[in-house]
């Protein structure tokens, strides 16, 4: 039935009694992720500008708290977790992959058409 | 999850098609599917975004430079209107999800209750994006777009950004009158002509020897150059074309014209898919309190229209982050 309602988050570290009980965990959950982002993205810290992996470190821990805020929205307010395995990887897996997949392209050409711009519109010189 | 509402008489029979493997009714699953198309077209439009900023990625606009204003007070107080209106979303998707719980137990008085905090959430958030539009568009320093479509603002000494207004003098002798359609070429049409001409830029700055131009290029620590008085009055004065007051589809007074461009049309996108939920909801709303769902003995309409408003917050979420914070 409908009713039936997985109660754990964190993989069962937080347990609640009722679902009305978790949909209020979950907002003080994401209340509190969007409140560390807004505090970074004020102060803006000095280690934040240093580069991991091509980008500054404060923008991957934004991204990465973006996914973590979507990833408890679905799961908890769509109830994607209580959706059988198969919907839920039809409709996670592709949209995840084609997602990706554009964000790739887009981006790498976007970079290389910055550095054909900053290098006197030379890529390759012989 | 036998809440499907529609009963085919298939039923159990595997073979007409009764057997329901992913245990979600028709409905239900096609706005899971709809959903999935929908992100696709936003992610889209912002893996686009991210194209046009990493082709300019030395000299896109700082987002916390931008927008930095919160309604009724003064001052400069970047993120946190949008870290409100984020929140308020995330309060609507609450009321949301507390409305489908109420549906689970039938309980008619609670889903009415949480719907229309759902609705008056929804009309918040809208109203406060249509705030932040006239604030965009309205700007407020006001600056100089270069004959290479560039931007040069203006700082003073200390590097805090100085208004145009403050510092340039209106000469009341040359009025340029506006062209109409109606005693000029009927086929061309202008826009608003902007409060001062470039020459009465170029006297202001001569005139104020501290005040310096700031040009769109980031420097190494991650801030908008700034030139010194020499080059800022050479500069302005062989590249200054257009008096540039807010921003629109053209013109930009906070930088490239692509990140108003993006703004508009993403936020705008996104807003459009909150007013519908706002209608949707406000449909279910009228549903659920002439007791159509209380005789259906099901509230799965609640449970559809509530995914699509999660979807709604859910790439807020993403537009947040893509805009007003990386």
């Amino acid at each position: 039935m409908a009713q039936e309602h997985k109660l754990e988050i964190f993989r069962g570290l937080v347990k609640f009694k009722s679902n009305t009980q978790k949909i209020w965990g979950v907002l003080i959950f994401l209340s509190i992720v969007t409140a560390i982002e807004v505090i970074l993205g004020i102060i803006k810290p000095e280690w934040g500008k240093s580069m991991v992996l091509g980008m500054k470190a404060l923008n991957w821990i934004f991204i990465i708290l973006t996914i973590v805020k979507a990833y408890y929205i679905t799961w908890d307010f769509m109830h994607m977790r209580d959706e059988t395995k198969g919907l839920r990887r039809a409709v996670v897996w592709t949209g995840i992959f084609l997602i990706l997949y554009l964000i790739f392209i887009l981006l790498q050409e976007g970079g290389y058409v910055f550095r054909v711009y900053d290098n006197g519109y030379i890529k390759r010189d012989f | 999850m036998s809440t499907a509402v529609a009963n085919t008489g298939a039923e159990g029979k595997t073979w007409n098609g009764g057997n329901e493997p992913l245990k979600a009714s028709y409905g239900k699953m096609m706005m899971w599917f709809f959903i999935v198309s929908d992100a696709l077209t936003f992610s889209g439009f912002l893996a686009a975004y991210g194209f046009s900023r990493f082709k300019f990625i030395d000299a896109w606009p700082i987002a916390d430079e931008v927008f930095t204003h919160v309604p009724f007070f003064h001052g400069n107080y970047p993120m946190i209107y949008v870290a409100f209106m984020t929140f308020i979303l995330i309060m609507s998707s609450v009321t949301m999800v507390l409305a489908v719980d109420a549906g689970h137990h039938l309980n008619k008085s609670k889903v009415t209750i949480y719907m229309f905090l759902t609705i008056i959430g929804g009309i918040i958030f809208v109203g406060s994006q249509a705030w932040e539009w006239g604030t965009f568009i309205k700007g407020d320093f006001g600056a100089v777009q270069t004959k290479g479509g560039n931007i040069l603002q203006f700082v003073d000494t200390d590097g805090k950004r100085v208004a145009l207004r403050d510092f340039v003098v209106a000469d009341t002798h040359v009025d340029r009158t506006q062209h109409e359609s109606k005693n000029g070429l009927w086929f061309v049409g202008e826009g608003t002509l902007p409060t001062y001409t470039v020459e009465e830029v170029i006297h202001g700055l001569e005139a104020n020897e501290n005040v310096l131009i700031r040009t769109q290029v980031i420097n190494e620590e991650g801030e908008k150059t700034v030139l010194s008085r020499a080059e800022s009055l050479k500069q302005l004065k062989s590249n200054g074309k257009v008096v540039v007051e807010g921003a629109n589809l053209h013109v930009n007074e906070y930088g490239s014209p692509l990140f108003a461009d993006f703004f508009f049309f993403i936020t705008g996108f996104h807003g459009f898919h909150v007013f519908s939920g706002i209608v949707l909801n406000i449909i279910i709303f009228f549903n659920v309190v002439l007791g159509t769902y209380e005789k259906r003995k099901s509230y799965e309409m609640v449970e559809k229209v509530g995914l699509y408003w999660h979807f709604v917050d859910l790439v807020w979420v993403f537009v947040f982050t893509f805009f007003y914070l990386v």
